[in-house]
């Protein structure tokens, strides 16, 4: 199973742990992930299920290519990492 | 008479209440947080407030004690876009129309006969309905589906929006909603069927031609006169129109001093005749001329206009005022804005005199009285 990791930042608004979920694609894990955490679905993708502009996903240390799909592959043992981006700052 | 006042700003919902003589701040909310509008519903005395919060997105909360606590609520979602749809090239920005929610704009209650209904405007040119305070939104398909749709464009923001939702207080059904860039349209059947815009704008800054052209109109803020609905003031990126037909058609009040551009617009409640208007410079310095911040008002329907400072900035101020950052009560003696550069001014008799209530807010989006 793959390890979904969170960054800090989302932790206040929703609370996201690190869980341990089934998929072969980024796409099943992360559907996977938030199944039993709806709300967090929409900090980390748009309503038409893409990672949001601002976000980036990192599976094994390299970023997920694919943001609208999520097509990427994941392999069992992996690690995905959702972080912020850099980028997306100018509303603070 | 209202006496608290939500403003919204870049960093928090600040509340505003009267005690004695004097309003001031007496709570902030989702401090440090990018807070972009607030409404407060008379149906039920709720407030419903939106977040930007930059990479995570929107968010909608929703308080049920007067801001002490808050619920996040649904957010507007765009339906999957249909399979084998491609989205018509905007000609002025080259890109396919965007199809996913950019912004929540503006949020209007429903009628009074219509508890739980709440109207959304958001960018990029959708317009939601909740039917459950907020818990769910649908967008209306038949605005949304409507080939003119494609046709707006974006003013101020790089996307076209909806920015004004004016429920008729007679019918709740009949509804005029602005956009920016997409004139005002209207439904008389609850968002069944929409009537394309009506005549009379004009858009000084489109070719000759397309001056005139009802669906490329900017109204910067519409309006309704609460107690002669069919009355409606606009403030319009050319200047000031009024109509007095329910928006079938428009007339340009022209020759406005000290400018006629500008972003907010009040109307008095009981008095269609009466409407204030915040100046500035036209049209891409956008600040108030001379650096002095003044109201525009007209108590005699657009045929003249006072000119109200009375406790206002009138030296090295440059505060503009965003459309949705002026508000004003029921009883349309109180009046309040708020700036770009944080200040907020109350006025208890019309505009006539205002009271400084802060100079040091962040910038402020939105300010909303609580109405009974």
């Amino acid at each position: 199973m793959a390890t979904v990791r969170f960054t800090r930042n989302i932790q206040r608004h929703v609370m996201c742990p690190t869980r341990e979920v089934d998929g072969e694609t980024l796409r099943d894990v992360l559907d996977e992930y938030f199944r039993s955490n709806e709300q967090a679905r929409g900090y980390v993708l748009d309503d038409q299920g893409r990672i949001r502009q601002h976000m980036v996903i990192f599976i094994d240390g390299a970023q997920a290519s694919d943001r609208d799909r999520l097509s990427d592959r994941v392999e069992p043992s992996a690690v995905v990492d959702v972080i912020q981006a850099l980028s997306g700052g100018s509303n603070s | 008479m209202s006496t608290r006042c939500h403003v919204a700003t870049r960093k928090g919902l600040f509340t505003l209440e009267r005690g004695g003589s004097k309003w001031s701040i007496s709570r902030a909310s989702f401090l440090g947080d990018n807070c972009v509008n607030v409404m407060h519903d008379p149906r039920n005395g709720e407030l419903m407030a939106t977040l930007n919060h930059g990479h995570f997105g929107i968010k909608m909360h929703r308080s049920s004690d007067g801001g002490e606590s808050w619920k996040e609520i649904a957010t507007p979602k765009y339906p999957a876009m249909p399979e084998g749809y491609v989205p018509k090239v905007n000609p002025f920005s080259g890109k396919p129309v965007e199809w996913s929610l950019k912004m929540v704009w503006s949020l209007a209650p429903g009628g009074a006969d219509e508890p739980g209904v709440v109207w959304c405007g958001t960018l990029p040119g959708g317009l939601f309905r909740s039917e459950d305070r907020g818990d769910s939104w649908e967008l209306n398909r038949p605005l949304w589906d409507n080939p003119l749709r494609e046709d707006w464009f974006g003013g101020g923001a790089d996307l076209p929006g909806v920015h004004s939702i004016c429920v008729d207080p007679r019918e709740a059904r009949r509804v005029t909603i602005g956009i920016s860039c997409g004139g005002a349209w209207r439904t008389t059947d609850g968002g069944k069927t929409w009537l394309t815009p009506g005549p009379g704008m004009r858009a000084e800054y489109m070719p000759p031609e397309q001056q005139f052209e009802p669906n490329m109109q900017d109204p910067h803020m519409i309006v309704q006169c609460r107690s002669n609905p069919d009355v409606l003031w606009v403030q319009h990126h050319n200047g000031i129109f009024k109509s007095v037909d329910a928006a079938e058609s428009w007339t340009e009040i022209k020759d406005v001093k000290p400018t006629a551009f500008g972003f907010g617009v009040a109307v008095h409640p009981k008095d269609a005749n009466t409407a204030w208007f915040i100046p500035a410079v036209k049209d891409e310095k956008r600040y108030p001329m001379d650096g002095r911040v003044v109201v525009n008002r007209t108590r005699d329907g657009g045929k003249t206009f006072e000119t109200l400072r009375n406790g206002l900035p009138q030296e090295h101020a440059y505060d503009l005022v965003y459309r949705h950052a002026f508000d004003i009560d029921e009883t349309g003696d109180r009046l309040a804005f708020g700036s770009t550069t944080g200040s907020v001014w109350i006025s208890e008799n019309g505009g006539d005199s205002w009271q400084t209530v802060s100079l040091n807010l962040p910038p402020v989006y939105s300010v909303r009285f609580e109405k009974p």
